[in-house]
């Protein structure tokens, strides 16, 4: 699988009192065509804030400050903005986690699939909607016809949410960037969505960089993880490796706390402690505060990043120590 | 009020304020989210706040009057008349006519003045120093809009707390007071008030209340809706809470930041009013407004005298914008903090 | 939708019986009709005079219906409102509907331009600062309405009458000319003065709507679309801000109606606005009466019109 989109030692930043505060701290990831790499962490980890940062839509007064986005080579942070809304919705797609807000509430949803269209293609409104309405069968909306004039508030959420894939889908990019796409939805409605997007995703090979929180999600259908916390990667893995065997103590913690896991009448594990805010983060590793492993170099340096022989990326020290007795011994 | 003096009133409704203020002051010191907002908004609009403070001190010693301790010179008075702090600092002070600020002699005819160069901002046609009415007028503006707004505001919200907290016919009722009194243009319901009830300072402050309470009333009506439907509400009803006690220890503390938002914006808006209620007649006496509709025609003398509306005009709009930035500010400083829930 | 329309008129039909009985209150009840007639006719006037004076105004009667069913004030003021049948000034006995006529011409000629300009103003200038959101223009813009907003109308004519008339004279202070060739010489600085008056508030307001409805979601999924800032703020924002806007203008109707009366009484228009002034000086109730009652009429009309409206530009109002 050939690289699509490189994004290096991304720094997103937004002011604060103490000075710009790092949201997105240093990351770097790869994502293969065709692949479903997921960003998992918790609120307030930055995931959300990276996939904006791809596309640069990160809200006033954040800005993205120093890093690269290698769409098959050209860095997306340099472009003029014309350019990048050539890219928006065309080559890279995103759908949000709100569809009742995301939607324009005047406007049918038709015309706002057409819009979609429309942007980036410049064919008449009759051909548009007969596109649009071709979309709306694809993604599984009944009677696409009629639904096509409808208003979003006439829609329950399941419906709004298709319809959003269907606007992001619609001129075929090359990336979908889906951010928390179900967590709004009801649990059954959850799991049709899940369903259309990993059939549309092996249907028309596009890659997506899915955004949850949700390990069940992750495990439906990523191809590799990538585990956040606090701004920056922790731990980066093919999925099956990293719901297996956790090296990162964060993904181990997380891993542990999920509900099916524990037998019935244990009591769940949790991590302790709480997400340390951007003025409280430790100079070292922004885990050390709650990490069962923490020993001395944790709350100081920052670990590097450690790859090993699979192409599984940790940033830990423990991890480190526990390779380099490996390898001496 | 039957058989006391004015000025006595006047004083005694002083100090009760002053004691309300330092009442409310203990109170807001004691609850973080007020404190941190009064913080904030103190390091935000410092020049306005201070502005506003002006006004109120001057407004106060404008409201202490008391009998006697007149100097046997001074020939415009009554012996036996209350007078202020204000009045005592510019007791003595008044002229035959017109002079120009800092003048020496008179502005018509040149006659030299009792206290020459020592107007300010100059006399009016009767003599008196005007810069000393502009002081005075701050104590109108206030009670204008003080006075007025704590009239207006318990009312709209008796009416639409209870409205929306009750629902039923009461509501139905209410909607359509608001209904018919927000279909009647305010000025003209003002006018049409004042004719009928009459023209003296309570009865305006009154009509001034009476076409006010509205738009607060529809929006605490409003705001109750929504937080009737709030689960801390539904838990203090399971919990067999009386209704009553539920309104005033769950949704009056949710609304007070409205309610303070409210007054400062209702404040500017009513002085405004009582200029045009000034100006045709119906306004308060000692108002800036009725000094700027008594000044207006003498702009077309020549020499033009200027002073005068200068004064009044410069004092009014100055407070008005003190207030107007000091409550953006609050409303910057309190709203989002009621709706993100934490600084 | 039509069952929709036909609740909002009877809803409005019953505000005007309500406003009906209101006047009634204030006018009837608060003040005595012997007190206006001896305002009218003098402290002294002899008892016949009075008496006299009421059958001709029509105060006469009993006036609640209790008193007496087929002759009160009340049904008779109901009638005589519903029907537009105002009757005489109290002060100088003219039927007060001659000069509702002639003044509706005047007020409309002041009140529609200064309508339809202040929002050609206003919108334009709020999208600008909107636009330049958090930028030096912006933070400008505002203080500068608030400055605006602080000073009073009256400040503002009568600083325009000095300024222009006497000083510059541009333009003549006051006076009215109806024929269409001198109509704009006369209202230029009131319609000006009124702008300038307004657009403070104005501004502040639309900006606020423009800001609102800029942070919502559907616009970050446009823009995520590819779509333009330009086409974001006419095409979606512009279209969901139209329905604060829209009442906004409706209830400006009634300021149009009391800042025509400062405007026309000093610049001499003799519009509505004059009337209504001239009828306080003269303590006219019956005129001013009337004058209130019009007022209200049009400001209910205004509020349906506008419900009726949300039906057109809000999708999701047309289900109720």
């Amino acid at each position: 699988m050939s690289v699509l989109l490189q994004v290096k030692n991304l720094r997103t930043t937004f002011p604060s009192a103490s000075g710009p505060m790092p949201v997105v701290d240093d990351i770097s990831f790869d994502l293969a065509r065709g692949e479903v790499l997921a960003l998992v962490g918790e609120s307030g980890s930055g995931k959300s804030m990276t996939a904006l940062s791809i596309l640069r839509l990160v809200p006033k007064p954040g800005k993205v400050s120093s890093g690269s986005v290698l769409l098959a080579g050209e860095d997306l942070l340099r472009l003029p903005v014309t350019e990048m809304r050539r890219v928006r919705g065309a080559r890279i797609a995103m759908i949000f986690q709100e569809p009742m807000t995301s939607l324009n509430p005047v406007v049918a949803v038709g015309a706002q699939v057409m819009e979609a269209i429309q942007l980036h293609d410049p064919i008449n409104k009759v051909d548009a909607r007969s596109r649009a309405r071709a979309l709306f069968a694809e993604v599984g909306i009944p009677d696409p016809e009629a639904r096509l004039d409808a208003y979003p508030h006439h829609l329950s959420g399941g419906l709004k949410q298709r319809v959003m894939i269907a606007m992001a889908l619609s001129m075929r990019p090359e990336i979908l960037i889906a951010d928390e796409p179900t967590t709004a939805l009801d649990v059954t409605v959850q799991a049709q969505i899940l369903t259309l997007l990993r059939n549309l995703q092996r249907e028309r090979g596009t890659a997506i960089l899915l955004i949850t929180h949700d390990l069940g999600i992750v495990n439906e259908l990523a191809d590799r993880v990538a585990v956040m916390y606090a701004g920056r990667l922790v731990e980066v893995a093919e999925r099956k490796a990293l719901l297996s065997n956790p090296l990162h103590p964060y993904t181990q913690g997380l891993l542990k706390s999920i509900p099916s896991r524990t037998p019935a009448g244990e009591r769940l594990p949790e991590i302790p402690g709480v997400v340390p805010s951007p003025d409280q983060w430790p100079t070292g590793c922004r885990f050390s505060t709650r990490c069962p492993l923490c020993f001395e170099p944790c709350e100081t340096i920052q670990p590097e990043e450690i790859e090993d022989s699979a192409g599984r990326r940790v940033w830990c020290h423990e991890v480190e120590r526990s390779m380099d007795a490996e390898s001496s011994s | 009020m039957m058989g006391l003096e004015a000025h006595v009133f006047s004083n005694a409704v002083t100090v009760v304020l002053l004691v309300g203020a330092g009442v409310l002051v203990a109170v807001v010191r004691r609850q973080r989210l007020w404190r941190e907002a009064a913080h904030q908004l103190w390091d935000r609009r410092k020049l306005a706040i201070i502005v506003v403070g002006l006004y109120l001190g001057v407004a106060l010693l404008d409201s202490i009057a008391w009998k006697g301790g007149i100097p046997e010179d001074v020939l415009d008075v009554l012996p036996n008349a209350p007078l202020t702090l204000i009045d005592r600092i510019f007791l003595g002070t008044k002229e035959a006519s017109y002079s120009a600020p800092f003048a020496d002699v008179e502005f018509y005819g040149a006659a030299p003045l009792r206290q020459p160069g020592s107007h300010l901002l100059g006399t009016d046609i009767l003599g008196r120093d005007v810069f000393y009415l502009a002081l005075k007028g701050a104590r109108v503006a206030l009670l204008i809009g003080g006075l007025t707004s704590l009239i207006a505001i318990p009312l709209a919200l008796l009416f639409g707390v209870g409205a929306g907290y009750f629902g039923g016919r009461f509501d139905d009722f209410v909607f359509f007071l608001i209904s018919t009194l927000a279909s009647m243009p305010g000025l003209l319901l003002l006018i049409a008030l004042i004719m009928a009830m009459g023209r003296d300072t309570l009865s305006v402050c009154v009509a001034l209340g009476v076409t006010s309470w509205v738009g607060f009333c529809r929006l605490s009506r409003a705001e109750t809706l929504k937080l009737r439907e709030l689960d801390f509400v539904s838990a203090a009803r399971a919990l067999g809470v009386p209704e009553i006690r539920i309104v005033i220890r769950h949704i009056l503390p949710n609304l007070a930041h409205l309610i303070v938002i409210t007054f400062v914006l209702m404040f500017s808006g009513l002085v405004l009013s009582e200029v045009v209620l000034s100006w045709l007649g119906i306004g308060v006496d000692g108002s800036w407004g009725q000094m700027i509709d008594g000044a207006r025609n003498e702009l077309s003398r020549e020499p033009v005298i200027w002073w005068n509306i200068a004064a009044a005009g410069s004092a009014l709009f100055v407070l008005i914008l003190a207030v107007n930035i000091v409550g953006d500010g609050i409303r910057d400083v309190l709203d989002p903090r009621m709706q993100k829930g934490s600084p | 939708m039509g069952a929709y329309v036909i609740r909002r008129l009877l809803y409005g039909v019953g505000v005007v019986l309500g406003v009906l009985f209101l006047l009634f209150i204030l006018f009837f009840t608060v003040t005595k009709p012997d007190d206006i007639a001896r305002r009218a006719l003098g402290e002294k006037a002899p008892p016949e005079v009075i008496e006299q004076w009421k059958v001709n105004h029509g105060y006469d009667r009993d006036l609640w219906p209790w008193q007496d069913w087929n002759d009160n004030l009340l049904f008779d003021h109901y009638r005589r409102m519903l029907t537009f049948d105002f009757g005489l000034s109290d002060a100088d006995d003219s039927p007060i509907m001659d000069r509702i006529k002639a003044g509706m011409g005047p007020s409309l000629a002041l009140t529609v331009p200064l309508l339809v300009f202040g929002l050609l103003l206003a919108i334009p200038l709020s999208l600008l600062v909107a636009f330049f959101r958090e930028t030096y223009i912006d933070r400008m813009g505002v203080f500068l309405c608030v400055l605006a907003m602080s000073v009073s109308m009256l400040l503002y004519i009568i600083g325009a009458q000095f300024l222009i008339g006497k000083i510059l004279r541009w333009y003549p202070i006051s006076g009215f000319d109806p024929s269409l060739l001198m109509l704009p010489r006369f209202l230029a600085m009131p319609i000006m003065v009124g702008l300038i008056g307004g657009v403070g508030g104005d501004v502040r307001f639309y900006r606020t709507v423009f800001l609102e409805e800029s942070s919502r979601d559907f616009v970050r999924t446009a823009r995520a679309k590819g779509a333009s800032e330009s086409r974001i703020m006419t095409r979606h924002i512009l279209r969901n801000a139209l329905i604060p806007i829209l009442t906004n203008v409706v209830l400006a109707i009634p300021f149009l109606f009391t800042g025509a009366l400062l405007l026309e009484a000093f610049f001499g228009i003799p519009g509505l606005g004059s009337i209504t002034v001239d009828a306080i000086a003269a303590n006219d109730f019956s005129t001013l009466r009337t004058m209130v009652f019009i007022g209200s009429l049009l400001l209910i009309v205004g509020q349906i019109v506008t419900d009726l409206c949300y039906g057109l530009v809000d999708p999701r109002v047309r289900l109720e």
